[in-house]
């Protein structure tokens, strides 16, 4: 309960920096960490005590494994949080190039 | 187990806020590296070893781009300790004020809908895998393959992963699209 607890603070973290930061970068970065805390929880969830990773040996009687499937699911998030991040840091610098700043409040003329 | 990884995401945390209060930017992209890696250190203590080699290649990717953005614009963070100009005491306190309770209502909020869904779940480490009871007991002779996680992902689940191959290459064709458009004066 107590690690559910501390992720849920680790997205609040990314959520301030993503509300309160007048930085494009930072912002970037703050949607990241949400994203890993969302990765991470997911994780935590599939846990199982004294469990093995669930890759199966031949001869071996082990059965206790931990969840496979939100394994599988994250890693397809993990490749789909990279192309988006990629994306908005190219947005980033594109309204760079434009502007001149990173600087949310200077970019205002949002017109063509 | 359950200690370490609090230390460990307690570290996480302390770094994401490094990251958003740094004022040097190169910092601020490197201080994200101890999020990132310490989530590879939490995947490999919780048993996933193909979650932590993706992680860890993601990772580095992320940060040779973000140091290439950074080093073709600026490193420093011009918005990070200015100060606001102050038109008079009384209004900038009174905004101060409602940006505080403001905050202090979201985070409410969202703290109750957590609790009320996290009772919900089974507690940390007693996970009982309803819809993978399949994939564990049948998953070796159906998909012939000795990775759990891969035969999910590339069996089972092979839409998503099909989905996510879609999402890539959209991903390609629009930084594509934005970097090589030639901005209007």
């Amino acid at each position: 309960m107590i690690l559910y607890f501390l992720c849920f603070v680790l997205f609040l973290v990314g959520l301030y920096g993503v509300i309160t930061r007048r930085n494009v970068i930072k912002i970037v970065l703050g949607i990241c960490i949400m994203e890993y805390s969302i990765n991470l929880l997911l994780i935590l969830i599939g846990y199982v005590h004294d469990g093995v990773a669930p890759i199966i040996v031949k001869g071996s009687a082990e059965t206790n494994f931990v969840d496979p499937l939100p394994q599988a699911m994250v890693l397809t998030v993990i490749v789909i949080g990279l192309a988006t991040t990629a994306m908005l840091l190219a947005i980033a610098i594109r309204v760079y190039r434009k502007h001149g700043t990173f600087d949310i409040r200077e970019i205002k003329n949002l017109k063509g | 187990m359950e200690a370490l990884l609090a230390v460990i995401i307690l570290l996480m945390i302390a770094g994401s806020i490094y990251t958003l209060h740094a004022r040097d930017l190169l910092s601020a992209v490197i201080a994200y590296g101890i999020t990132g890696f310490g989530l590879v250190i939490c995947f490999l203590l919780l048993k996933a070893p193909d979650l932590a080699i993706a992680q860890i290649v993601v990772e580095i990717i992320t940060l040779i781009i973000m140091i290439a953005v950074i080093r073709i614009s600026t490193r420093e963070d011009l918005t990070e300790g200015a100060t606001i100009k102050v038109e008079g005491v009384r209004y900038v306190n009174l905004r101060s004020a409602v940006y505080f309770v403001t905050g202090l209502l979201f985070v409410v909020g969202f703290l109750y809908f957590f609790v009320k869904s996290t009772l919900n779940l089974d507690p940390f480490g007693v996970h009982s895998a309803r819809m993978a009871q399949v994939y564990l007991e049948q998953g070796v002779e159906l998909t012939g393959s000795a990775n759990l996680v891969a035969g999910v992902l590339f069996d089972f689940r092979a839409y998503d992963t099909l989905g996510e191959a879609t999402i890539l290459i959209t991903a390609v064709v629009g930084i594509l699209t934005v970097l090589r458009l030639k901005g209007r004066k």
